[in-house]
């Protein structure tokens, strides 16, 4: 075992050296911002887009005055709801041909007409492309009631504020808990690839053989794996401060005010670590088995958009445990080893118990361990070729 | 200045044991029932030509790859790898990382053996220094010439004072000059206590260092033992010119003698040189020109590995 550890810790010293001194590694401090960046431009992009497409605009034919009642109404609701998906309204003054307007006005296409109102306030009627149950006719139907009340005959409604309820609360966890679970998902899909091709650079550099004379294979495998789990901690580290500094600056009151998570901030975020890391280790070492067996780094990008997609189903399955962490699907996902960090997260959020968790930990690191000893055999067996001829079903007792 | 010496080493005792090891890559069996021993404190040399099974047998002597069957032992130590930090190793096909500094890559081999990183990289910079590449030691390799290269990846082999070196084709790649210094390096570790085992298929550079060869063919050992030995396997070779060309000492000539270029040239009968001498004086053959020659590793290597094997040898080794 100490053998083992000592050449682990050789190379795991050896590959985070040269993972983090390279000028590369800035870019991967800097490849979560792309896909934020990316996600910022198109959704503000498709917000726009919905916008324009989405925001009816209603031709009222009214005086002044009765409009004005009504765009005050359409300001009152717009403080209650999001503004952008009220209808807007735009006054037309009455013509004497009342039917030559209306149909001048449906035509009209800027700005484009949805429907035009009539008969404000006492007599209302809608003409255009408009549902009767549709959202438009029933927004004006509460703008008109609105318009017609005095604030007076409508008095305010009293808060008395509490701390949480168990609907709000429920609900914010299983948010706390999606969050947790989507950005360990993302922080594992980046470096699944990097895991790939670890061992590409022993094989085509022929130092392999240097390395498997010296020490036991499986150091190698845990060396390789630990130095990309402190780059990637390290990583981590930076993106948090960043994340939560980008945080503090949007949002008042800063992190407080994230939806709390059942096991409270500390635990959570310790566990967060935790689960990461296993994460990390488990889906590593299968990446490092599979990886070890390409010899170039074609094979290994051959190989890495399976990998992605297993990784996706792998997100898929944890997410069950979303809002249900005790239905079938959800324990099934927290004992399923490659799921299983996915799915604590999330429980860690839901629920309070902390003996899951424990139990959780010591089940993964049995897995890793497993997975890692399997590893190495199999790459002992078809990369250097050794032992006796056996099936590969056969590998364990190899 | 580095003096490498080499501690504890077991005078008499085998620094390396085989008893019928066996490698099969599926169908292919790559090695076949090899036995050797190689006592501690001498020079060995692995002797075949490529593919004859010299590269697998070291693997499976490091531990590298484990055999399909048989026993090894590598310094008293069953499992080799429990010996590896007494180990060194110069593996056939030259590795190192290009982007690490040459003194980091002796230590980085250094610390694969059990050396602290910081008394690695001391050592490092002393051997650079030694071997005139001093001002390459914070290089990366990639900037280093191929021979330079294969210097530093030698100086890893020998960083952490190994009580074996184990060399893999070690004067592959390398210029007469090069070749030189490292048969003079083979002999220093040797002198110094170390077990030098190193394969070749270059059969001057065995002669000249070995003090014991296996002679490897098909993958099968067809002689172990000492250089001598080998010899020793042929009677020497009798060279003979002479003025007559008739008479009664022709009956001292081996009837299957052949002549080349005027000479005689036949194996000295096991009754030795002096029975000869004295037939060839009173019989009037008049002697030119007498010759007795002690055989060569090489003519030991064909009758003993045969002239199929001798020939793929020379194949491989112009120039050498």
């Amino acid at each position: 075992m100490r053998r083992l550890l000592r050449g682990a810790f050789v190379i795991a010293r050896r590959d985070f050296s040269a993972t983090v001194l390279s000028k590369t590694f800035l870019f991967f401090l800097l490849g979560p911002l792309f896909p934020l960046l990316f996600g910022g431009i198109f959704s503000g992009i498709g917000a726009n887009v919905a916008n324009q497409r989405d925001k009816p605009v209603v031709a009222v034919l009214a005086t002044e005055p009765d409009f004005a009642r009504l765009s005050t109404a359409r300001d009152r609701l717009a403080e209650a709801i999001d503004e952008p998906r009220l209808i807007r309204l735009v006054r037309y003054a009455p013509e004497g041909d009342f039917v030559a307007q209306q149909k001048r006005l449906l035509a009209t296409k800027d700005p484009p007409i949805q429907a035009v109102l009539t008969g404000v306030p006492s007599n209302p009627h809608l003409t255009g492309a408009v549902h009767p149950e549709g959202t438009t006719a029933r927004q004006l139907q509460l703008l008109l009631a609105d318009a017609n009340v005095s604030p007076s005959q409508s008095p305010p409604v009293t808060v008395t504020e509490t701390d949480t309820t168990s609907g709000s609360l429920s609900k914010d966890r299983a948010v706390t808990a999606q969050i947790g679970q989507t950005t360990m998902f993302f922080l594992t899909l980046l470096l699944s690839t990097m895991l790939l091709s670890q061992l590409v650079e022993e094989k085509s550099n022929k130092i392999i053989e240097v390395v498997a004379a010296a020490i036991p294979i499986e150091s190698l495998f845990v060396g390789k794996l630990f130095a990309m789990l402190a780059a990637s901690i390290l990583g981590l580290l930076v993106w948090t401060a960043a994340g939560a500094a980008v945080i503090a600056s949007l949002k008042q009151g800063g992190l407080a005010t994230l939806p709390p998570p059942a096991l409270g901030w500390p635990v959570f975020l310790t566990m967060s670590v935790i689960y990461f890391a296993m994460n990390y280790l488990l889906l590593g070492a299968v990446f490092l088995t599979i990886g070890a067996q390409a010899s170039t780094v074609r094979e290994v990008q051959t190989l890495s958009m399976p990998v992605t997609f297993a990784q996706v189903l792998i997100f898929g399955f944890a997410a069950t445990t979303i809002g249900s962490p005790n239905s079938g699907a959800g324990l099934a996902a927290a004992i399923f080893p490659l799921s299983s960090p996915l799915a604590m997260v999330a429980r860690a959020a839901q629920q309070p118990d902390l003996w899951p968790h424990v139990a959780a930990i010591g089940w993964q690191m049995l897995w890793v361990a497993l997975i890692l000893q399997l590893g190495a055999k199999l790459f002992r067996k078809t990369v250097l070729k050794s032992g006796p001829s056996t099936r590969w079903w056969r590998l364990r007792r190899a | 200045m580095l003096h490498q010496v080499h501690h504890n080493s077991m005078a008499g005792e085998a620094a390396v044991e085989a008893i019928d090891l066996v490698k099969d890559f599926g169908a292919t069996r790559a090695v076949d029932g090899v036995s050797l021993s190689v006592p501690s404190g001498s020079i060995y040399g692995l002797l075949g030509p490529n593919g004859a099974g010299k590269t697998t047998m070291l693997r499976m002597l490091l531990g590298i790859i484990d055999p399909s069957s048989g026993t090894r032992r590598v310094l008293g130590r069953e499992r080799p790898l429990d010996a590896a930090e007494e180990v060194g190793y110069l593996p056939e096909e030259r590795g190192l990382y290009p982007a690490m500094h040459a003194r980091d890559a002796i230590a980085f081999m250094g610390a694969l053996r059990g050396l602290p990183l910081r008394e690695a990289r001391r050592r490092a910079e002393v051997l650079l220094k030694e071997h005139g590449l001093g001002d390459w030691a914070r290089k990366p390799i990639r900037t280093l010439s191929k021979g330079m290269a294969q210097t530093v990846q030698l100086l890893g082999t020998i960083i952490h004072k190994p009580r074996l070196i184990v060399l893999d084709e070690p004067f592959s790649g390398l210029d007469a000059i090069n070749q030189a210094r490292l048969e003079e390096r083979i002999r220093q570790e040797a002198q110094d206590g170390a077990t030098v085992i190193f394969s070749t298929h270059v059969i001057a550079h065995a002669e000249r260092l070995c003090e014991r060869i296996a002679i490897v063919a098909n993958g099968k050992v067809a002689f172990e033992g000492r250089v001598d030995d080998a010899r020793a396997r042929l009677r020497p070779i009798v060279r003979l010119r002479t003025r007559a060309s008739e008479g009664a000492w022709r009956s001292a000539i081996p009837s299957d003698a052949r002549e080349e270029g005027g000479y005689f040239v036949f194996e000295l009968p096991a009754s030795g040189p002096e029975p000869l001498l004295r037939a060839l004086l009173d019989g009037g053959a008049g002697i030119e020109a007498l010759a007795i020659e002690r055989p060569g590793l090489h003519d030991a290597f064909v009758a003993i590995a045969g002239e199929s094997a001798a020939a793929a040898m020379a194949e491989q080794e112009p120039g050498q």
